[in-house]
């Protein structure tokens, strides 16, 4: 493995740098039908999951096929990805930001072809490398973060729940006959590097023991003053800690009970670690959404407080993934979201037709905010 | 041959939806075999050592990647996260495995030339592990040494036009919708003022210089599809201020079932909902009940549409958004943490959308949020954690835009207005004696 030199010289780093050039022009990547009629789309028709055309004032037709796609993707892959570009699609090809790959041809004829082509290829273990589908009243792919492939601070796995839920889901991804879009997310720790908050249905990764302290090397590694300021609800304080070798040193101690476990404190101080066999797992959240269609946007709301890491394909979770989309089938009118559904019967029905517990930890007791999710009225089911 | 026994993630193969695991004990194969001879620049055996050390945290049911690390590119304070294993013994190919984030390009197409060429940079400086696309919206290279970061970045400056995106206290990369490249609905062209922007602001993206992260998101229409409403310090979503253009020849087609007149485009098409029916799914859904269909026409009274969009997504051939179009601002959205999520608040109502002056619209509300956060924001204090504690009549003043009902769900149900001395007649100091000479003690 000899270094080969890009042409960059680290004695002269500024030495023909180019700096602040930005991202590639999209224009340079449109296809020409795209080019040709931006701004000038009459409508367009889903034909059949995940095969949508949309029609041009002009007349110009743009067949589009969404496959799904894991996110986490090999160079081979996406290699593979520029073969049936190259074959069907003239050299184009989009990424949706639900991780959707989209296959677009100019007629109807180049359409049975690519489908073919696209749903043919499979990987040795059997798992279909671009299964059409994701469009309308069905589930698309899922949104997630890095989880234990890459982070630091997860408290779950995100491309193993991922696949997990798709597989439990793939039905709905490749059919149209849920009331409405389902939209499924998931973020492996509270930082939520996706908007889990507002979807239908989100899976989140949760710690819930607060941190460990390694006061042998916390001063050494962390600026104490930022460690306290972390934290939300000032459970850290600073504290002066005797070593076992009877040595003194600066160090912070957790108010156990005030920590809610959100790790803002390990992102600030690596001697704060979190993560827990037993500890940590996943919480399923429920009912919200982003589109301002009908009824205005919403937070998901906590409907399941936890559940255990359950490797390799989280089975509980999955589970209550299925009830609740069952229940939401068979009980909401026609354009209806999950949310709306919910409100709708009432959230004390929503447990009873979903079968899931209602705890009280389902009960927000976090601030001032707590007070508008209690019940201020004498009605209600029962 | 694989290098790491891994039997929890062997049972990922399995099941119809794309497996990464499969994916990846490709691309360990194909390093290993190396036909093609690539001089890996990194460990040929990354991949492997990437399937063993995910092995070991889905037996421990723990993360094996350490804490942060200070790596970047020289000038840069974004671009470039740091991570190592907390394993390297075990799975020396990962000791070092940074993730380099490359600015997409707007609305995410691409041709092949081009993703071809990043790929083989990939390949032969990284792990040839990537997101397509990571949650911001970049392209992420997932994997690879200090010494390449430098090599990486020169290749993509140097041979292929490309930047790095944002990460860290910065502007992080803005992302947009298809916008009108390929959607009907949109009331903006999303990719054009994303990229002007992300252009415009390189200074503030590459080097931190702001208290905590800012995302800008660009929606063309209410329907949100990347979800900036949720996850934008600033997003841009687009609506019109006149009417709803109705076809109503359009509109009785629907009415009469005509097959290429589907309703909801055909989202609905894989279950047996009964005939179309004008009133139950739009007239009577229509959330300000501002429609009418009187059997042969449909009327909409606009100045009482909110355009929520769903007559239009039911009736795409039939309605059609204004033409009198631009965006909504609405600021303050992020994730739970610190103090709870929370959604965009609407800032200003109706911004034009302008290229011809370079977005001077927006760019003046942009940057007066900035000037203000920048002066007043601690640090990480997101930008709706500042708006939260300063209030949002404060928002308006620094944004200089005038207070109106639409910027409320209602007014407040409190009385404990702090008024300004100058608001008073008279201002605040008084006389005690004065006073007490009409008012005993």
């Amino acid at each position: 493995m000899a270094f080969i030199s890009s042409g960059y010289d680290p004695n002269n780093p500024m030495e023909n740098r180019i700096t602040d050039i930005g991202p590639r022009n999209y224009e340079d990547f449109y296809p020409p039908v795209i080019a040709k009629n931006k701004g000038k789309w009459s409508h367009h028709e889903i034909l059949e999951p995940g095969v949508l055309v949309h029609v041009a004032d002009s007349g110009d037709e743009v067949y589009t096929v969404r496959v799904g796609g894991a996110r986490l993707m090999s160079t081979s892959l996406v290699n593979e990805i520029c073969d049936i570009a190259d074959k069907h699609c003239d050299g184009y090809v989009r990424f949706t930001t639900r991780n959707n790959v989209e296959f677009m041809v100019d007629s109807k004829d180049k359409l049975e072809p690519l489908k073919n082509e696209l749903s043919s290829r499979k990987f040795d273990g059997g798992s279909y490398k671009f299964p059409i589908g994701g469009t309308g009243a069905g589930v698309t792919n899922i949104v997630h973060t890095q989880g234990w492939i890459h982070c630091h601070t997860p408290a779950t796995d995100a491309s193993g729940t991922v696949k997990a839920t798709m597989d439990e889901l793939f039905d709905d991804f490749q059919d149209m006959k849920l009331p409405a879009q389902l939209r499924v997310s998931m973020a492996c720790c509270l930082n939520m590097c996706g908007a889990v908050h507002c979807s239908d249905i989100a899976i989140l990764g949760y710690h819930r023991k607060p941190p460990m302290l390694d006061h042998e090397y916390l001063d050494k590694v962390c600026e104490i003053p930022l460690a306290i300021a972390s934290c939300p609800t000032a459970a850290v304080k600073p504290a002066k800690v005797k070593l076992e070798d009877g040595t003194e040193v600066k160090s912070v101690e957790v108010k156990n009970e005030r920590c809610m476990y959100c790790g803002n404190c390990y992102t600030m101080c690596p001697s704060m670690p979190l993560a827990d066999t037993e500890g940590d797992g996943i919480v399923l959240m429920a009912g919200g959404k982003v589109s301002n269609r009908i009824s205005h946007p919403k937070f998901s709301k906590v409907v399941v407080a936890f559940l255990p890491n359950e490797m390799p394909r989280w089975p509980q979770m999955t589970k209550a993934i299925r009830q609740m989309v069952d229940a939401y089938s068979k009980g909401a009118n026609k354009y209806e979201r999950l949310g709306e559904w919910a409100e709708r019967i009432g959230w004390e029905k929503f447990f009873e037709v979903c079968e899931l517990d209602f705890t009280h930890h389902l009960i927000d007791d976090f601030r001032q905010q707590a007070y508008n999710t209690w019940r201020q009225s004498s009605q209600f089911k029962f | 041959m694989a290098k790491h026994d891994t039997p929890l993630l062997d049972q990922l193969e399995s099941g119809p939806w794309p497996s990464f695991v499969s994916d990846l004990k490709r691309q360990a194969e194909i390093r290993a075999k190396n036909e093609e001879g690539v001089e890996f620049q990194i460990p040929a055996d990354s991949c492997d050592d990437l399937l063993g050390i995910l092995e070991l945290s889905f037996k421990h049911g723990r993360t094996h990647w350490k804490h942060g690390g200070i790596v970047g590119v020289f000038g840069y304070g974004g671009g470039v996260i740091g991570r190592y294993s907390d394993q390297p013994e075990m799975f020396p190919g990962v000791e070092a495995f940074h993730t380099m984030r490359v600015n997409q390009p707007a609305g995410k197409y691409y041709n092949t030339e081009y993703l071809r060429s990043i790929m083989k940079l990939w390949d032969f400086r990284g792990s040839g592990v990537t997101n397509m696309h990571g949650s911001t919206g970049d392209i992420i290279l997932l994997g690879t040494t200090t010494p390449q970061l430098e090599e990486i970045f020169y290749e993509l400056t140097h041979n292929l036009n490309q930047d790095l995106g944002g990460s860290g206290s910065n502007l992080r990369t803005p992302s947009d919708c298809l916008g009108s490249s390929r959607c009907e609905y949109s009331c903006y062209d999303t990719q054009a003022l994303c990229h002007f922007l992300t252009n415009e602001y390189q200074d503030e993206l590459h080097r931190p210089a702001f208290p905590y992260k800012f995302k800008f998101k660009f929606d063309g229409c209410p329907n949100c599809c990347v979800a900036s409403i949720a996850r934008a310090d600033m997003s841009f979503i687009g609506t019109w201020k006149d009417q709803i253009r109705i076809d109503q020849d359009a509109v009785n087609k629907y009415v009469e079932k005509d097959p290429a007149y589907p309703a909801n485009a055909g989202a609905h098409k894989g279950r047996d909902w009964g005939p179309f029916d004008i009133e139950k799914e739009v007239t009577d859904l229509c959330p300000t009940q501002c429609m009418k269909w009187d059997g042969k026409k449909l009327h909409i009274d606009d100045s009482n549409c909110t355009r929520c969009m769903h007559c239009i997504n039911v009736m795409p051939r039939a309605l059609k958004i204004g033409k009198e179009t631009g965006c909504s601002i609405l600021v303050g959205a992020k994730a739970p943490i610190l103090d709870g999520a929370q959604m965009g608040s609407l800032l200003a109502p109706f911004v034009p959308v302008n290229p011809d002056n370079d977005y001077e619209e927006v760019t003046e509300i942009i940057e007066s949020i900035w000037d203000w956060w920048m002066e007043e924001g601690k640090n990480r204090e997101r930008l709706g954690e500042l708006i939260m504690r300063q209030g949002f009549q404060k928002l308006l003043e620094v944004t200089g835009i005038d207070p109106m009902p639409q910027q409320v769900e209602h007014p407040r149900t409190n009385p404990y207005i702090f008024w300004k001395e100058e608001e008073v007649p008279g201002g605040f100091e008084r006389d005690i004696k004065e006073y007490r000479k009409y008012h005993q003690r």
